[in-house]
């Protein structure tokens, strides 16, 4: 197999772009932002040179690279691609781009933003690519650092504290995580996510774990469990998301909820689940209520916000919870009598699309939230504007397709995500799936007080004066966008055909070792 | 590889030239000085290129000494020494780079400076246990000078008390050493020859033996609680000083724990093993708090370097052949990244800024009147956090599964020192570096007189520390392939023995 190194180029591609604009130090600012929106973009069309010759029907790796790395620790460079990730990959080409283009002209030092970036969407697309720890770790950790400057460099008022709370947070989750880790070698041997999945599997890792004795086995899944629920965030672990997301700048804010908040959500479905299935399944019943906390409290905390970005920052935390619900729902019924797999099939089919969809939805939002920031001079409460859709009709409309998305309302993309959860968690806990629903309706108010408030009225506050609608690079980014979202909703087989083998298998394979 | 020992003549040459040359001119001196950390650090890395890695001690040199009293002049390499061979002449090199502006006495700084680093190429080479002592000694004395002559806040104190605690521990090394040598028949000071007498020791001798050469050595490497020697000693310390004695002298108090210690009484460490873990773990929580806390910058460092030997320390209490390798990773790992944090705090930031308060830097908005100086100090930072990428990670990773092993508790504990660390690690960027992001003060920053420019001597220094930080984080194997041939040797082995899985 001499194909050139696929997986690779997508990685390092924005790196390669952040390295150029480090060295390049008497580049134009509009040299600056070519280079960094080229390489930005590089990840859509590897992805698409992917998505052409990706093999649907496989459910293992596909593009697989694996060198020997580091012998002492049994490293190597391990990546590849599956449907998950493909999806994810694709989602990280569609918002970095966009995020990028957000606030584009106004922005300080674009040399560096630019860098920045392209460092944080490499990150990302390493952790959705890795195989191995060691790396998975280091892109993992490597996010937070051009992630902390973006907000605190050029984020609002309370940026510091909102960028220090969001890396100490991440970071005292990964201690443990590397702790866990750390066990993990010790019992096996190895590093490698597809190996200790065997392992997890034939019953090895558990019996090697045991043999450390006492509470330890079970401290070592807390520790990933940790490390990943304050990634995505899992509540109560969420306190740290509402301040980060809302004092991010606009671009950055997208590239959180849109990307950064899916890396814990994948790594749950590809770490946590298949390593330590049994302990899933027994922590299920209580992670459900932490994942019904999410739906619920997520949903009504956005409700009492004033702060259009706070609204969708809660929000985000609703919809996350909605990906895990699904999980543990499922975990929590492994090895139950009768036939689950056509609920667990939905329920995964649901979450993944979950990722994807709330991924376009709240970047747009955000991004429409920054254009309403740069209309008024920066103030962005619900009751800071009136009518703007008098004013600003195509604005409006965009922003009212994301909005209606990220409610759910069949026809856009976020219905069918959404709906599938709710019928394979219906199939497992009915009364879970029940309790959910409160969460949707919640959503749903908020986002249409948002609505009535932003667009409807008198014009008032900052759309009494002169206003622009959206146009140049607003429009290239917000049109796409809600073109997505209608597409992706009405056909989203285009999006479940890639990873429907996969899932499939998964929950044709639900045991318990 | 027979060019080892030039290492340490070499820089006892250049100690004398320097001294000489310093009379006359001070460039002179800083060029003699560069040239020979220079040519010292390029005589180890030859002899690391053309080193093949085996199980025990390669001898070198081996000529009798005091032959009354069967002491040798006998050198010899193993692939833990070599490590820190290499650390040493990186150290020296970039020290020197980074007291290219010492204008005060110049000949006698390097050649003290060189002095010190010529005992400890003689510590790291030494086979023979009282040969071993004496470069241990010579490594001790230039300290005392360079901190109270060229030193700052409260150098005369911060000296003598480092002084104090060395040689309090090395009197216990002493007394540890010539027991064994006295009740074994007194035959030889080989660290060999001590180890296989040792068997004939009864437990209780092993016991109190170990525990004088152990924790006289432990005082150097800045185990709680005998740490206190070394925060106040750094800060007084003038910065390339401060570099060798994080950099290079606490691992010479680890490197005595693990070479000399260890081997020679496993029975004594398997009775203080428990006890010398629970010490590394909590120095490391301990010694990370208290950096939160602090509001000198330079004690940040100073605190962060007690919490990250408290790895070494932890990696060594664990007693498997992982987490020992995973030690010497971790001290060749915080040598180059504690001297490039003392570099960044003493010579670009203080040199310049005359002050080191924390919450003085903060009105000062050095991310953008030092750019240079803030992109080292956060890459010198997330290397210090133990940031995957930077050589700590794979050092910590591999202490913790080893520690693992022998004790879940201690690596739990240990965790939340990483957190720690994060977080003062992130106070120290933020406030230090990132304090006033208020757009007024830009003005304000560019109303005052601009600060000199990074000089290329301190550039060159930043970017030998950095490479070797990411060179090594990224292919450990680099430094473990020497290391863990050597952990083989029997000597090593019955010591390892115990917590091997």
């Amino acid at each position: 197999m001499k194909n050139p190194p696929l997986l690779s180029l997508l990685i390092f591609a924005p790196f390669i772009g952040a390295a150029l604009l480090a060295l390049l130090r008497n580049v134009s600012p509009g040299g600056s932002r070519a280079i960094s929106l080229l390489s930005s973009l590089s990840t859509l069309v590897l992805a698409f040179l992917a998505l052409g010759s990706f093999d649907r029907a496989a459910t293992g790796y596909q593009f697989v690279e694996r060198h020997d790395w580091i012998a002492a620790l049994n490293v190597h460079y391990h990546l590849g691609l599956d449907g998950m990730s493909l999806l994810l990959v694709l989602l990280t080409g569609i918002v970095s781009p966009a995020a990028l283009l957000a606030g584009w002209k106004e922005r300080r030092s674009p040399r560096l933003f630019g860098a920045l970036f392209l460092v944080l969407q490499g990150a990302a697309l390493g952790v959705f690519l890795a195989l191995d720890f060691f790396h998975w770790f280091l892109f993992w950790e490597l996010s937070l650092v051009p992630a902390y400057f973006l907000i605190k460099l050029w984020g609002g008022p309370g940026a510091t504290r909102a960028a220090y709370q969001f890396v100490i947070y991440t970071l005292g989750g990964s201690a443990f995580m590397l702790l866990g880790f750390a066990a993990l070698f010790a019992a096996t041997g190895t590093l490698d996510f597809t190996q200790l999945a065997q392992l997890a599997a034939d019953g090895t890792l558990a019996s090697r774990l045991a043999t450390t004795g006492g509470f330890w086995p079970q401290a070592v899944f807390l520790g990933l469990l940790l490390g990943l629920a304050v990634k995505v965030p899992l509540f109560p672990f969420h306190t740290w998301l509402p301040a980060a997301y809302a004092e991010a700048p606009t671009g950055v804010s997208m590239f959180l909820t849109g990307v950064m908040s899916k890396m814990g959500v994948y790594a749950f479905f590809r770490i946590l689940w298949p390593i330590f299935p049994g302990q899933l399944h027994a922590a299920a019943p209580v992670l459900i209520w932490l994942a019904l906390g999410g739906v619920v409290l997520g949903g009504f905390a956005a409700m009492k916000q004033t702060d259009l970005k706070r609204m969708v920052a809660y929000s985000s935390i609703n919809h996350l919870s909605y990906c895990l619900l699904a999980l543990f729902a499922i975990a929590a019924a492994t090895g139950r009598p009768g036939n689950t797999s056509e609920a667990a099939a939905a329920a995964l089919s649901g979450a993944l699309l979950q990722m994807f969809n709330h991924g376009l939805s709240a970047a747009a939002l955000f991004l429409c939230i920054g254009v309403l920031e740069s209309r008024s001079g920066g103030s962005r409460g619900l009751d800071d504007f009136g009518g703007v859709r008098s004013v600003a009709p195509v604005f409006a409309g965009l922003c009212g397709i994301a909005m209606f998305s990220s409610i759910g309302l069949p026809g856009l993309n976020g219905f069918v995500g959404e709906f599938l959860i709710f019928r394979g968690v219906f199939g497992f806990a009915p009364w879970a799936a029940a309790i959910a629903c409160l969460g949707l309706f919640a959503t749903a108010f908020f986002y249409l007080t948002f609505w009535q408030r932003v667009f409807h009225g008198p014009r008032a506050g900052a759309a009494a004066g002169e206003w622009r609608d959206v146009g140049g690079a607003e429009r290239a980014t917000l049109l796409p966008l809600a073109a997505l979202m209608i597409l992706f909703g009405v056909m989203p087989h285009l999006l479940t055909g890639l990873f429907n083998p996969l899932i499939t298998s998964w929950a044709n394979h639900l045991t318990l070792p | 590889m027979n060019a080892l020992p030039c290492a340490i003549y070499v820089s006892f040459t250049g100690a004398l030239l320097a001294l000489v040359a310093g009379n006359r001119s001070a460039a002179a001196a800083r060029w003699i000085a560069l040239a020979t950390a220079a040519t010292a650090w390029g005589i180890t890395l030859l002899a690391a290129s053309r080193f093949v890695p085996s199980a025990g001690l390669q001898t070198l040199v081996d000529l009798p000494w005091i032959t009354s009293m069967g002491i040798r002049y006998h050198l010899a390499v193993d692939g833990i020494s070599l490590t820190l061979l290499v650390l040493t002449g990186l150290a020296a090199t970039a020290g020197v780079l980074f007291s290219w502006n010492i204008e005060e006495r110049v000949g006698e700084f390097f050649a003290l400076y060189l002095a010190l680093i010529g005992g400890v190429y003689g510590v790291f080479l030494s086979a023979d246990a009282v040969l071993f002592f004496v470069f241990y000694e010579i490594a001790i004395v230039p300290k005392y000078f360079l901190v109270a002559r060229w030193g700052s806040t409260n150098r005369e104190y911060g000296a003598m008390k480092l002084v104090l605690y060395s040689f309090a521990g090395s009197a216990l090394v002493l007394a540890g050493l010539l027991w064994p040598y006295a009740a074994g028949g007194g035959g030889s000071f080989a660290l060999g020859d001590l180890a296989a007498a040792a068997v004939n020791f009864s437990r209780g001798e092993q016991i109190g033996m170990f525990a004088l050469v152990f924790f006289g050595f432990a005082v150097l490497a800045g185990l709680f609680p005998f740490h206190t020697w070394a925060p106040t000693g750094h800060v007084a310390a003038p910065t390339a000083a401060s570099m060798l004695l994080a950099g290079v002298v606490m691992k010479l108090g680890a490197y005595g724990c693990l070479r000399v210690a260890m081997p020679l009484f496993p029975a004594g460490f398997e009775f203080w093993q428990l006890t010398i873990g629970w010490l590394a773990v909590i120095g490391i929580v301990y010694a990370g708090a208290i950096a939160l806390v602090q509001d000198d910058f330079k004690f940040v460092i100073g605190y962060s370097s007690v919490s990250h030997m408290g790895f070494v320390m932890l990696g060594l209490a664990a007693g498997n052949a992982q987490a020992v390798s995973g030690a010497v990773l971790q001290m060749f790992s915080h040598g180059v990244i504690a001297g490039l944090l003392f570099a960044v705090v003493g010579r670009m930031v203080y040199d310049r800024t005359h002050t080191r308060k924390l919450a003085d830097l903060r009105a000062l908005p050095l991310h953008r009147r030092l750019p240079f100086a803030a992109m080292t100090f956060v890459v010198a930072g997330l290397a210090s956090m133990g940031m995957p990428g930077f050589s700590g990670f794979p050092a910590e990773l591999t202490i913790l599964i080893g520690a693992w092993k022998t004790s879940p508790m201690w690596t739990a504990v240990a965790a939340l020192g990483v957190l720690v660390a994060a977080a003062f690690t992130l106070r120290a960027i933020q406030v230090s570096f990132f304090g006033a992001t208020d757009p007024s003060d830009h003005k304000a920053g560019g109303a005052v007189h601009a600060y000199p420019r990074i000089t290329l001597a301190e550039k060159a220094g930043a970017l030998l520390l950095v490479g070797a930080t990411v060179l090594v984080g990224l292919k450990p194997d680099l430094l473990l392939d020497w290391i863990a041939p050597s952990l083989q040797s029997p000597l090593f082995q019955a010591v390892l023995k115990g917590g091997a899985p």
